[in-house]
Parts: structure tokens; sequence; C-alpha cells
């Protein structure tokens, strides 16, 4: 099994595997760093990933579809933002309701504009191509540039007062509402290029392809504390832990003798994530002051 | 150019007046001091300068340019040069000091924050002026005094030429304050113009140039050099002639005896003193909470009702909620001889206490509950173990809102849409009620309530001491002390400085007024 | 009890309303007139036969409990997303025992047995829950979502390694002295099921609005600083809450397999408890409430599917996760016209919008 781990195979695998999760939960730090709670990454991923397919069989490119994939986790954030902060509506009840919303609407979206009842057309796939994948670069970039622009830049700044200290920013004149709508635009578009991957990498939608990547990355940002770039990393092992979970399945690897069950191994990161949180608890960081007020 | 103020302003909130014709007058280049109890409306009348809340009417000139009230905010405070560094910080604590100081007018260079050069300023000038401050650090790693600084030099370094202060030593430790009046007195001398807002009388004598007290929302008196002039008409501002600054000192008893009130004496307690063998109902012993209390040593005999007097912030919502069994202490609770210290809060309210929080909105009342509800909230004895005794609920509501004269007499009422007053009788009348009725511990039993609800709380307190229970009751409020205690201990920084048990001798009231503001620390009591 | 100080009838009605709107926009999408196709739900769901309007009981039994389920969490300030979990939980459980009792067993012990067992699955994860949430500190949030996810895994590899017969993703029938009876309407799957959950959301109505856990409950979830201040134990309550919440989850299990399927199957009993969400948030977590959100959400269900030659079926889906949206968002509103604005914040003074 360990001759698995060092090949380029699987290298190209769980990076292809780690950017929808980087894309989440970098996205979904920042709505959280601004002060909202963001439960729907799920609906941000299917959304992202149908818009990118749907939009890449129609126009065969690639490039259309990743702008369409942003475009829609964007718009789906500009609902959850509009709920949460205009109607103000319970947080948590948003994000997990778009959730549901996101599960039958991509189905729903299937039927009517492809009648289909589980994937869609054929769209442009990069398959196991990561060097020339516009989406691998950008997850790259995005996990440097984020913790860079949420520390260095006057957007950051602006950014961290309003889920620490809203009123510091209505004492010097700066909207935090506004603040936290853009920062959610710009999550929510991460999270839709996640999205993106998802079905670009594969070449087309299928229903309910998110699996959960979402809670998963939010999961993630909590344990580490709403820290953009460690969210990114854990990230990555997640995807680590998924890709070695595949490759054991191929190779039909052993523990101690026993085959692993499939079923079992990729239940892994949930029970690690469930580890960490008990075993952690007094010691995980305070989140946002704001989190989750108006 | 250094600000004068001069302003009268009204204020209220959700009825209750809290400004009434408040008048100021602060010379430029001056350190002023705005003295008075709490409640009286110092607070909102700072915040009011610094465009934190709007005034309902009334004229505010800066610099001797009348404002106009109407648009006055925060935006515009500051353009006018005015800096307020308020009780709670209001810095955001993951943010360093210079990321707050910058936040709203961000300095970049292609996109990235330029934060050196403002750091460097905000060190050099706190160099200057004598509060160090690091500028790197974040804000929630600093001790209160620290903040507070960061909070002083930031505002001065963007041009504040008046400087409004809320109760700013109420979080220092005593070198802390030394330093910072010092500063103050220089700041002045270089042509800032301080407001101080305070309760502590010996910070006053050592750092203002003049004094105006406030009482019941009105200004009654202001103190210049060796110039008193007091009024005893709350809607009159005194006329007074502004002196020279010819370093006379300030009558410091005459500020303390404007603050508490120099009129009649209060209606006599009409509970006779307890018996000098009665039982001791509620004892302390050596209780003490972190830094907020320290050995506090009180016995509350039956039928007795003793006052805890002291400006808010001296440790009462601590004393309060250790009493109640709400947070850790050490020491001993001793409900009628029991000891309850390792009791929770269930357990305590069975043993026969009854506790009236001080704030009935975070931990008295359900507010979307109804009245009958939150009457019965808690009350096994009302509604049963299990099943709940509808019939026995709607009795013991009535009989309460008969008893404490509810308005509106609806017991299906919302709590939420009662006034203070009501809701404050809500509480009372569950509290209060309890069967086996030990002792009482009421923290300020009628802030924010109307003036007829005032009386019938203060009624239901006594007749629960008639009925043989020791009732202790905290409040910033010395009217109402005097007139329900046999006798008052005052609580300052935490520990009980003084008591008073000859509350009808004339003098009594000065005596209290300066054991609160920290300039008798006679340990003996007073009469 | 006042009646409705919030007016949140109000706000399911307007919830619904554009709920109905949307769905008739939706509709339209797809070239058919709306007033049609309602009507053709309308008239094959309820009028046709007895097998949809039996169908509906059928489904609008489980969702009334994983209803319940949700709404008792939430009453102590707790979200049960788990309740998915606890529900396959309680399928796996009640299957295991069901076919581990000698075939003799009377009736009268085996239906007990297995209900229980269902239920106790269900309460033992409720219980980790909210330990991990009250001793550890752990958002139930995250945890719930990990372990229904744990709990579907677990439950496929069982059914693949010992559970499911060769080649099939069927388990072996339980025994039948343990089957519920079906009702016979036309067919359906309603059993008697039926009468647990009637059972249960009167139950729960009574312990709610008549007893002092009840109400110790719901001040745990309004107010807990207010809770603590009376004596109630706001830790305790809460892990209560959640062993009743999973408990209440795992009973709806008992409709799948004792009174349906009589057998472990892949997929059974799926998407009861996330559905469960929406019909306590229909339902303003009153248990006369909920129980006509799980009707009125069975019948969107199965009115889907019988209009389905018209209409895609997964148009009523998506109105299912609409409808949460709408009521999470017109209650608030419903609420501000009630009360009156509270006192100015202290940076009221500024003249810009937070």
């Amino acid at each position: 099994m360990i001759g698995v781990i060092f090949t380029t195979a699987f290298v190209t695998q769980f990076i292809r595997i780690a950017v929808p999760y980087a894309f989440a939960a970098l996205g979904g730090s920042i709505t959280e760093r601004s002060g909202v709670i963001d439960l729907a990454l799920e609906a941000k991923l299917l959304f992202g990933a149908f818009a990118a397919a749907a939009v890449g069989h129609a126009t065969d490119s690639a490039w259309l579809g990743i702008a369409a994939g942003l475009s829609a986790g964007a718009l789906v954030s500009a609902v959850q933002v509009a709920c949460a902060l205009w109607f103000g509506a319970d947080q948590v009840i948003v994000g997990v309701a778009l959730n549901i919303v996101a599960l039958s609407g991509t189905r729903l979206l299937l039927q009517l504009l492809y009648h289909e009842g589980a994937n869609s057309p054929p769209a442009p796939a990069f398959g196991s191509v990561i060097l020339t994948n516009p989406l691998v670069i950008g997850a790259v970039l995005a996990a440097l540039l984020v913790p860079l622009a949420v520390r260095h830049t006057r957007w950051g700044l602006r950014l961290r007062a309003a889920g620490d200290r809203p009123e510091a920013l209505v004492a010097v004149g700066v909207s935090p509402r506004r603040t936290r709508m853009a920062a959610a635009l710009i999550g929510g578009a991460l999270a839709g290029a996640g999205g993106a991957q998802l079905s670009l990498a594969v070449g087309g939608f299928s229903a309910d392809m998110s699996s959960g990547r979402g809670y998963i990355a939010i999961a993630m940002v909590i344990l580490v504390g709403w820290r953009p770039a460690l969210a990114a990393l854990a990230c990555v092992g997640v995807a680590i832990g998924e890709a070695l979970n595949i490759a054991i399945q191929i190779s039909h690897a052993t523990v101690f003798g026993d085959r692993i069950p499939s079923e079992l191994a990729p239940l892994l990161p949930y029970v690690l994530t469930l580890v960490v949180l008990v075993a952690y608890s007094g010691r995980t960081r305070q989140p946002p002051e704001a989190l989750g007020k108006l | 150019m250094t600000s004068s103020i001069s302003a009268v302003l009204d204020k209220a909130y959700a009825g209750v007046r809290v400004l009434e014709r408040a008048t100021l007058e602060v010379e430029a280049g001056t350190v002023h001091a705005l003295v008075g109890e709490n409640g009286a409306g110092k607070s909102t009348l700072v915040k009011i300068l610094a465009g934190i809340t709007p005034a309902d009417r009334g004229t505010l000139s800066i610099s001797a340019s009348a404002v106009d009230l109407a648009t006055w905010d925060r935006r515009a405070a500051r353009a006018a040069h005015i800096g307020i560094v308020q009780q709670h910080g209001a810095f955001a604590g993951t943010l360093s000091v210079v990321e707050n100081a910058v936040l709203g007018a961000e300095p970049t260079r292609r996109g990235l924050l330029q934060l050196e050069p403002t750091a460097k300023a905000l060190a050099a000038l706190g160099q200057t002026i004598g509060l160090a401050i690091d500028p790197w650090v974040r804000v929630d790693t600093l001790s209160l005094g620290a903040a507070q600084r960061a909070e002083i030099v930031t505002a001065l370094h963007f041009g504040a030429k008046l400087l409004l202060l809320d109760e700013p030593t109420a979080v220092l430790a005593p070198i802390e304050v030394e330093g910072l009046l010092a500063t103050l007195r220089d700041l002045a001398k270089a042509g800032t113009t301080v407001l101080l807002v305070t309760h502590k009388l010996d910070e006053v004598r050592q750092v203002a140039d003049a004094v105006t007290v406030l009482r019941g929302g009105a200004s009654v008196s202001r103190f210049t050099g060796t110039v008193t002039h007091s009024s005893h008409f709350a809607s009159q501002p005194a006329e007074t002639t502004v002196a020279p600054r010819d370093g006379n000192p300030l009558d410091i008893s005459a500020i303390a005896r404007a603050m508490v009130g120099g009129e009649l004496p209060p209606a006599p307690s009409s509970v006779p003193a307890p018996a000098a063998e009665a039982e001791p109902r509620l004892v302390l012993r050596k209780l003490s909470v972190g830094g907020e209390l320290t050995a506090i040593e009180l016995a509350v005999r039956a039928g007795e009702i003793v006052g805890v007097a002291g400006v808010d912030g001296n440790g009462q919502r601590e004393l309060g909620h250790a009493i109640a069994g709400l947070i850790a202490h050490t020491g001993t609770v001793e409900i009628a001889g029991r000891d309850a210290a390792k009791m929770a809060p269930g357990t305590r309210l069975r043993a026969g206490l009854a506790h009236v929080p001080e704030d009935r909105m975070r931990g008295g009342l359900v507010l979307d509950s109804t009245v009958a509800d939150n009457l019965s909230l808690g009350r096994i004895d009302i509604t049963g173990r299990f099943r709940i005794d509808r019939a026995a609920v709607a009795k013991f509501a009535d009989e309460r809102i008969a008893e404490l004269d509810i308005r509106p007499p609806a017991r299906d009422a919302i709590v939420r849409s009662l006034s203070g007053g009501n809701q404050q009788k809500v509480v009372i009348g569950r509290e209060l009620s309890r069967p086996n009725l030990v002792a009482v511990i009421a923290a300020q039993p009628t802030r924010g309530v109307d003036l007829g609800a005032v009386a019938k709380i203060h009624d239901r307190l006594r007749a629960a001491a008639e009925a043989g229970a020791g009732v202790l009751v905290i409040s910033a409020d010395l009217d109402e002390l005097m007139a329900l205690c046999h006798r008052i201990v005052v609580l300052l920084r935490g520990r009980i400085v003084g008591e008073v048990t000859a509350l009808r001798a004339p003098d009594a009231r000065a005596t209290l007024g300066r054991l609160m503001t920290g300039l008798a620390d006679a340990r003996a009591g007073v009469g | 009890m006042s009646r409705d100080p919030d007016r949140q009838g109000l706000a399911v009605a307007i919830a619904l309303l554009g709920s109905l709107a949307l769905g008739s926009a939706l509709m339209l999408c797809v070239g058919k007139s709306p007033g049609h196709v309602w009507w053709v739900m309308v008239r094959e769901t309820l009028f046709l036969n007895e097998y949809n309007p039996g169908q509906i009981l059928f489904r609008a039994t489980s969702l009334a409990l994983t209803g319940l389920s949700v709404s008792v969490a939430l009453d102590a300030g707790l979200f049960n997303i788990a309740a998915e979990g606890q529900v396959i939980a309680g399928v796996v459980v009640c299957a295991i025992v069901g076919t581990a009792l000698p075939p003799g067993t009377p009736a009268v012990v085996a239906v007990p047995l297995c209900l229980v067992s269902a239920v106790l699955a269900g309460a033992a994860i409720g219980f980790l829950i909210g330990a991990m949430k009250v001793w550890r500190g752990a958002p139930e949030v995250i945890t719930s979502i990990m372990i229904t996810a744990i709990v579907g895994g677990v439950a496929l590899w069982l059914g693949n390694e010992v559970l499911f017969q060769n080649g099939t993703t069927t388990g072996v029938a339980i025994i039948p002295s343990a089957w519920l009876p079906a009702l016979g309407l036309g067919g359906s799957a309603a059993n008697v099921s039926v009468a647990i959950t009637a059972f249960a959301v009167l139950a729960l109505w009574w312990f709610r609005a008549r007893t002092t856990w009840g109400q110790a409950l719901r001040v745990v979830g309004r107010d807990p600083k207010a809770a603590r201040a009376v004596g109630i134990s706001v830790g305790r309550v809460q892990i209560a809450a959640m062993v009743g919440s999973g408990a209440l989850a795992g009973l709806a299990a008992v409709n799948f397999v004792m009174g349906h399927k009589h057998a472990f199957e892949q997929g059974l009993g799926a998407g009861a408890g996330l559905l469960g969400i929406s019909v306590a948030i229909l339902g303003r977590l009153h248990p006369v409430g909920i129980a006509a959100a799980a009707l009125l959400l069975s019948f969107l269900s199965v009115g889907g599917l019988a209009t389905s030659q018209e209409v895609p079926k997964e148009i009523s889906e998506m109105l299912q996760g609409v409808v949460v949206l709408a009521v999470a968002c017109s209650v608030p509103i419903a609420r501000r016209w009630r009360h009156a604005p509270q006192a100015p914040a202290t940076v009221a003074g500024a003249r810009v919008k937070p």
C-alpha cells in the first residue's frame, strides 16, 4: 500500500479531490468571519456544479462553465444573506433550508432542461489533468490570497471588524451589513468554483454529487478556528484521506490482514472530525464575536 | 484652538426622563468633572455629546458655534474634534490597536494596508503624553487599563481637542489611576479640553478645574474653585460666576452633598427594627468573587432590612449573583443557618432564598411568556411536580396581580408588552411569594420602574421583612435605601467600607455620600 | 397561554402563499396551467381512490414523528439534524431485533420489543450528541451531520456484510408476530403506526403545554439565563431534550420496518429525517401544527408523484424546501409587526444603516 501513495496518480487524485473542499472552506470562512453563519455550502457546491455543467455543455467552453459556477455560488449567497440580514431569518435554518432546496432544485433543473433523472449531458471535462486545470490553479491561488487579503487589506480588516464588533464599523461610518453582503458574495463565488470542479472534473453533473462535502468544509472551518489558511490545509488532509480510501479499494489492500470495508472507509473523515471536536473542546478558538447576530 | 462646550439637553428612554434640561458649561482647556450617582444621566449626556445617542431636545454649542442636534452624529462629532473613551471599550478585540485606529480610513499602498506610519505615530504620541502603548498588539490581549490607554492615544492621534472619558478609572489599578490623572492634567495644560465622568471625588479633587453635579437627570450644581452655589430646584441650573482658575481647592464635601441630595430626610421605615435576639437569616462570611468582591462579612437578621449602597460597578452584581449561586465564589453563604456555598441556584431557592436580579431582562423573566407563566416559573409549589395544575396557576397569578396591582391585570398578557415597572412587579410577585421565605436578596429592585410601582414594590419588601425574612437590598439609589432600610453598608471597589445605622441622623446622608465616593474610609459605624 | 402573540399563523400563511406562487410560476415554466395542475393534484390524491390518501397517511406518520423530534430539540434551543441518522439507526436495530426473535414469540412481546429497540437506538444517538454538546461544547449541528453520515455508512456495511440476502438489498423478514397490520386503504402502505403517531402527537402536546417538564424545556430554549435563575438545570434539560428527540426519530422507523416492508431494505426511511426539519419549522414547533405540516408535505410529495405526467415531480420536492425558507423569513417579519421597536441601541445616533 505504501507504494500506492507515492505515485503521480495518487497525488493527482487527491489534488483533484481537494479543490472543491478547499474552495468551499475558503468561501465559508470568509462568510463566517464577517459574522454570517454559513451552513449553505452544500447548496453553493450543488448549484455551482450544475451551472458549470449546464453552461459548459451548452457552450462547449470550460471557461464559461467556470464563470457560471462562480455566479451560481454568488447567487445562492445573495439569497442566503437577503434572508438572514434583511428578513432576519434564523441563519442556521436558512443554511439547512437552502441545502434542501438545492438538492431537489438541481434535480428539478435536470428534469426541466434535459428530461433526465440523474445525470446531465456531457460537459467539458478536465479529467485527471491538474496543471492546466484553471480551477486547480485557482484553488492554490485562493488558498494563498484569501488569508493574505483577510490579514493585510482594507477589505479584510473591515471584514474582521464586521464579524467581531460591527459597532466599531458603524462608529466610523461603514455599514456592517454591506460589508457582510460583499463578503458573502465572494465566499459564495469561491464555493461555486468548488462546485464547478465537482462537475467539470468528471464532465457532467450527477444528482446529489456534493455528498456532504459542504458540511465537512464548514466543520473544518470551525475546527481550525475560522482561519482560512488552516481550513484549506485541513481540507487537503481530508482529500488525502478520500484519495487513500479510493486507492485502498482499487488495490484491495489490507490492514491487519482484513479487507477494509468499502462502506466504512469513507467514514474516516467524519470520525476524525468528531474526535477532534470532542477532544479539543475547551481549546477551540472562539467564533467571531458577532457571528449570527444582526 | 481648544474646544468649549455649552449644552442644555433633554432625553427620554421609553418614557423615562433620563435628562431634564441638563446643563453643561465647560471652559476650553480645562479638566471638567461630571459627577453624580447612577441613573443621574451622566453617561447619556456624554453619549449625546459624542454623537452616539441623539438628544430629544435642546441646544449644543462646541467652541461657541451652535450645532444642529438633529443631524449630530458620530461623524459630525469626530469632525468637531471630539473623541470619546467609553467604559466598555469600543475596540474590536481580535484586531490590533493600530488596525482599530485606522478602521474606516485605512491607508493603503497597492492594495495592501500600510499600518507602519500610523503605528509609529501612535507609539510616539503615547510616549510623549506618558501613555505608553504597543500599537501592534491585539486588543483582547490587553488589560482593560492598557486598552483604555490605547483608545485615548488613538483619539488624540486623530486630533481630538475635546476628550470625553466615561468612568475611565473604574477599570484601573491605583497606580494606573495616578498616571491617567497626571496625563489628563497635562493634556489640559497643553490645550485639550477634558470632560471626565466620574463618581470618585478623590480623583475630582486631584484633577478637576470645575465640576458639574447631575442628579436625577438635571444639573443641580456647578462648582469652580471655591465658588459654590447650590440649587435645590432641579429644574433651574445654578447661576454661577466663573472664577479664574486660581488654584483654590474645590469644596469636596459640598459636592458630595449635592450628589446625594441634602433635602428633607426621607420618610421613616415603618417596619420596626428587629429585636436584638432575632435569628440571623442570611450570613455572609469572607465572601469573595475573583477580583471583584473581597471578603464580605454581613449578617441580616429576621425582620431586618439591610441596604448595600454604592455606585454601580463596585461589586454589586457579583454580590447579588454570588448569594444566589449564579457565579462561583469563595467563602460562606448561610441561609437560615445552612451553608449554601455548595448549593446550586435551585437548591438555594428551595432553602428559602428569594432572588430579585438586578437585570430582569437577563435572568428574571421569560419575556415571550405570559404573566401567569412567569409568576409560576420554577414554582413547583404552585404548579405541582409534573402535571401543571392550571387552576392553581391561574389563581396564584390573579392573587399576585391584585396584590401588586400589576397592569394590565391580565394573566395571559405577554410580559414583553408590560411596562418596566409592571415587569418588575412580576418578578417581585414570584420571588417574594415563595413559601418558607427565609432571606431575600433584591438587587436594584426599582431600577427603571415608574414611581407608582416603586411604592408597591417597597411595600412588598417591607411585608416580607415583617413576616420574618431577612432582606438585603442592593441599590444605587440612596433615597430608596434611606426609605427602606434599618441600616446601610457601603460597597466600594468590592469591599464594605463602612456602615451607617442611625439613618435618621442629620448627617447620615453626608456620611454615606463620603463613603460611597471614597472620601471616608471609616470602618467604624457612624452613629 | 396566549393564542398567537407573534402572529405565527400569519407568518405561515404568508409563507404558504408565497410557496404556492413560486410553485405555480414553476409550472408555468413547463408550460402548464397552474390552476389545472393544482386541481389535478387535489383530485388525484384525495378523491380518486383510497391508495393515495393512504400513502399520504403513511408518509405523514413518519414525518410527524421526525418533525416532533426536531421540534423537541428546537424547544430547548438545539438543532437535531441527526434525525435522519436516528431513523436509519432505528430501522437497522428494529430489523435486527425483529429477525433475531424466535418465530413463536407472541405479538404482545414481539411488538413492544421491536418498537422499544428502535426508540432506544435513536435515543442513544441523541444522548451522544447532547452529551458532546453539553459536556464538550461540540456544536450539535456539526456532530449531527457527522453522526448521520457514519450511521449511513455503518448501516450499508451491516447490510452488505450481514443482513442482506445474497445478491439483494433486502434483509430477512422479521417474525410475523412483529408485523403491524396495514389499514387496508386501497393497498397503500398506511398501517397501525398511524395510531402510534397520533398518540405521540397528543402526548407531546400535553407534555409541552401541561407539564412542568415541558415548561422547563421551553424556558431553557427561550431564555437559559432565566431558567438557571429559577433553578432549572440547563445542561440536564438539554441532554434530555436530545435524548427525547432521538427517541421520537427512532420511533419513526417502526412505520417503515414493522408496518410496511417488514424487513431491512437499503434506503428504507431515507429522507424522513431531513424532511422532519421542514415539518418542525412549518409546524412552528407545535405538535398539532406539526401533524398538519406533515400531512401537507406528504400531500405535496404524493401529489407530485400523482401529477408526474403533467409536471416533473421535482417541483413539489423543491417546494418542500422552499416552504421552510419562506417560513423562516416570514416569522421575524410577522413578529416585528407585533412588537413595538426596542429602545434605541447605543450607536443609533450614527446615520449609517447597520
